[in-house]
């Protein structure tokens, strides 16, 4: 997709102005933080089970090659077929050659972030394949060509109105007076345009929530089913997954997998968890004739042993995001791209770079909110400090701002300088204050004062006082 | 004598709200400790450290070390900056071989100043009684929840308050959308989280917002301000020290 992360003022400005985006959100913003709370309490090792998966994806990070040499190694004795994909175009390269070779016509997919990283419905469409998505969240938004605003609720900015809206337009054949108020009719009228597709589908094509690497497997995790339908029906089955989703052992991936859906969901575990492990066997009731698997890096080799390394220990739960207060403000589209919320703040600019991405890892308050539930103890607000501190190094920043920042810090790295200005500022302000105590507006604090008063000094320095009350 | 302490005073009670540092002062001082005030000090640094300027941070890291580093307590009026000092500084400094120590140092021994009281004066009560008629409530801010992990500490003092109703905000756990410069960075965004936070306040039934910094207080102040409401906010050294007499954040002072 166009990124337009660099206009995430501007996205901003537009999701706070709009009505039903707005009435999303604010169905989203506390049932999910309930959700997850209630579910930890009944997990009392949770936190133990947190420091767990952080070991195991560091270790894995840690050992990243060796892992990834297993996995391909057990992938390929099962039948299998790896691909290694350096970036993004690379990925789309080799999917549509699968697809090719396998004469395909229609694709079913189920949820993948890779996926829309790479942009691979519009490849795929753009050169006569017909991608179908059969996620529902991912249906929708592809009726709508929308990409996705949460990493596992990827309609979650709509209303079941607008929903209504966009089936009525999509699905022409059915009756026009059919009642679509009720969610189980919308997800009846989906599941009734899905069947047929699945059946139709020549290649299937999933994510990956974990590559195991002692056994070749690749693991997915769903509340609908469609994954199960989408990589078992197809002749092929392409597994999109990145580099840092290998674990060593199927031990590991539960360990995980124990933190996932209470993070994500607040549920204990996902409706559907599934394990791929090659094509179909000789005796098998079911499974594709190919299984391949296409390893995305993208930018992610280049974290490695940087101070962004840590972020590769994401697991995609959205927790972050169901807990920022920036992300519960303008949802996940302002953020330009396919990642959003703090995890994207991070990761985004990573891979299409600071330039574009300078916006996300600046428009935190470092409330740490998001640190404080990441299931991987990811510590998200240090790294975007981390691209803001490379952003000051490359002068990307507003020059304005920059020039307020050396001013101050000039004055502030001279005490004596820096009392004296505090006295006079804070004695005329304290004077133009004192009869209504705050201020409607003030010249360069415009941003605050639009829509809150500033409040009045006081009038005296506590260091002027202090001096004048010791002997 | 009592413990020796140096009171960082943070640039925003420097600033804006001098009675706040002597509030403090007047807690530490019937708590027994001997209170100075290091002329050396300015800012912690944290606007620097938040925008990527990391040289201009550890210049001020040095200074602060430098002024403070002679105190066995260091006391700050703010979580916020005294997460910056304690949580921060030894990473600011860690490549630094002289001050990487001193830093590791002094942040074992600062202090935000209810953490204080609680954990180091072992004070299970105010060390002087006061007295302020409010229905209060204590608003965290993310750096002394979060970073600090104090959320008993200011309520039991509170409710040790003559007069003081204590309720809590709903959502409480949410940031009021300050956050240093981000508040002019991207103030719609902003706004939109001090209105939610105001709209709790109101909700709350309080008639008194107060918390450990005064950086999220001149937002929230400054938001019921413009909105009308007449909802005071304070810093919680003024409530404990019952300094109702005062006017509070953004009110008139003739």
């Amino acid at each position: 997709m166009q990124a337009t992360s660099h206009a995430f003022k501007e996205n901003a400005h537009r999701a706070l102005r709009d009505p039903d985006l707005q009435a999303a959100l604010a169905k989203m913003r506390h049932g999910s933080v309930v959700r997850r709370a209630s579910a930890i309490l009944r997990l009392p090792e949770f936190e133990a089970l947190r420091d767990q998966g952080r070991a195991i994806k560091d270790h894995v990070l840690a050992n990243l090659d060796f892992y990834l040499t297993c996995f391909e190694e057990r992938v390929t004795t099962a039948g299998g077929f790896v691909h290694w994909a350096a970036d993004a175009e690379a990925a789309r390269t080799i999917v549509l050659d699968i697809c090719r070779k396998a004469g395909a016509r229609t694709v079913t997919k189920g949820k993948s972030m890779i996926g829309e990283e790479i942009a691979i419905n519009e490849h795929l469409a753009l050169h006569g394949i017909t991608p179908v998505e059969t996620d529902l969240g991912e249906y929708i938004i592809q009726l709508r060509n929308e990409p996705p605003s949460h990493l596992i609720a990827p309609a979650i900015h709509l209303t079941k109105e607008q929903i209504a809206t966009s089936f009525r337009t999509a699905h022409q054949d059915l009756d026009p007076a059919r009642p679509l108020g009720d969610p189980a009719a919308l997800l009846a009228e989906a599941r009734g345009q899905l069947r047929e597709r699945f059946l139709a589908a020549d290649v299937g094509i999933t994510g990956a929530n974990f590559l195991i690497a002692e056994t070749g497997s690749t693991v997915i995790v769903t509340n609908e089913g469609n994954g199960d339908l989408t990589q078992t029906l197809p002749r092929v089955h392409v597994v999109l997954a990145s580099l840092e989703k290998v674990v060593p052992t199927l031990e590991d991936a539960s360990t995980i997998l124990r933190l996932l859906a209470r993070s994500a969901t607040g549920q204990e575990f996902s409706v559907y968890t599934t394990f791929s492990t090659g094509p179909r066997r000789k005796g098998d009731l079911d499974g594709p004739d190919e299984f391949h698997v296409v390893l995305l890096d993208n930018g992610r080799s280049r974290m490695l042993g940087t101070e962004f390394q840590d972020m590769l220990r994401c697991i995609r739960c959205g927790a972050c995001l169901n807990h920022c207060p920036i992300y519960q403000a303008v949802g996940g589209h302002a953020y330009g791209w396919v990642y959003t919320g703090p995890m994207g703040a991070v990761l985004t600019p990573a891979i299409i770079g600071i330039e574009e991405a300078g916006h996300l890892p600046n428009a935190s308050t470092f409330c740490g909110r998001c640190e404080s539930v990441c299931p991987m103890r990811i510590p998200l607000p240090k790294m975007m400090r981390h691209w803001r501190e490379r952003e000051f190094e490359r002068h990307l920043q507003p020059a304005r701002m920059r020039l307020a920042l050396k001013a101050w810090a000039f004055l502030a790295r001279r005490p004596g300088l820096y009392r004296l200005a505090a006295w006079m500022g804070a004695t005329l302000l304290g004077r133009a204050g004192r009869g209504s105590g705050a201020f409607g507006s003030l010249p360069l604090a415009a941003g605050w004062t639009a829509t809150r008063d500033m409040p009045a000094p006081e009038g005296k320095t506590f260091h002027a006082l202090w001096r004048a009350r010791s002997p | 004598m009592g413990e020796k302490v140096g009171l960082f005073v943070t640039c925003l009670v420097d600033f804006f709200r001098p009675s706040v540092g002597f509030a403090a002062v007047k807690l530490l001082e019937a708590g027994g400790c001997t209170v100075e005030v290091p002329p050396a000090q300015t800012c912690c640094g944290q606007p620097a450290y938040n925008s990527g300027d990391r040289r201009d941070a550890q210049a001020l890291a040095r200074q602060t070390i430098d002024a403070f580093e002679s105190y066995p307590h260091i006391v700050v009026p703010s979580g916020s900056c005294a997460g910056m000092i304690s949580r921060h500084y030894p990473d600011l400094l860690k490549d630094d071989a002289v001050y990487a120590p001193r830093a590791a140092a002094l942040a074992a021994r600062t202090y935000e100043l209810v953490a204080f009281l609680t954990h180091v004066l072992k004070l299970d009560r105010l060390p002087v009684p006061a007295r302020y008629r409010a229905r209060i409530t204590y608003h965290d801010s993310c750096s002394a929840l979060r970073e600090l992990g104090i959320e008993a500490e200011p309520r039991r003092y509170l409710a040790n308050v003559d007069g003081v109703e204590l309720t809590e905000l709903p959502d409480r756990q949410s940031c009021c959308g300050f956050g240093g410069t981000f508040c002019v960075k991207y103030p719609e965004i902003s706004t939109r989280m001090v209105e939610a936070k105001t709209a709790a306040i109101a909700a709350s039934g309080a008639d008194t917002v107060c918390s450990a910094d005064l950086g999220c207080l001149l937002n929230i102040a400054g938001r019921l301000r413009r909105e009308g409401r007449r909802i005071k906010a304070r810093h919680i050294a003024e409530v404990l020290t019952g300094a109702s007499d005062a006017p509070a954040i953004g009110e008139a002072r003739d």
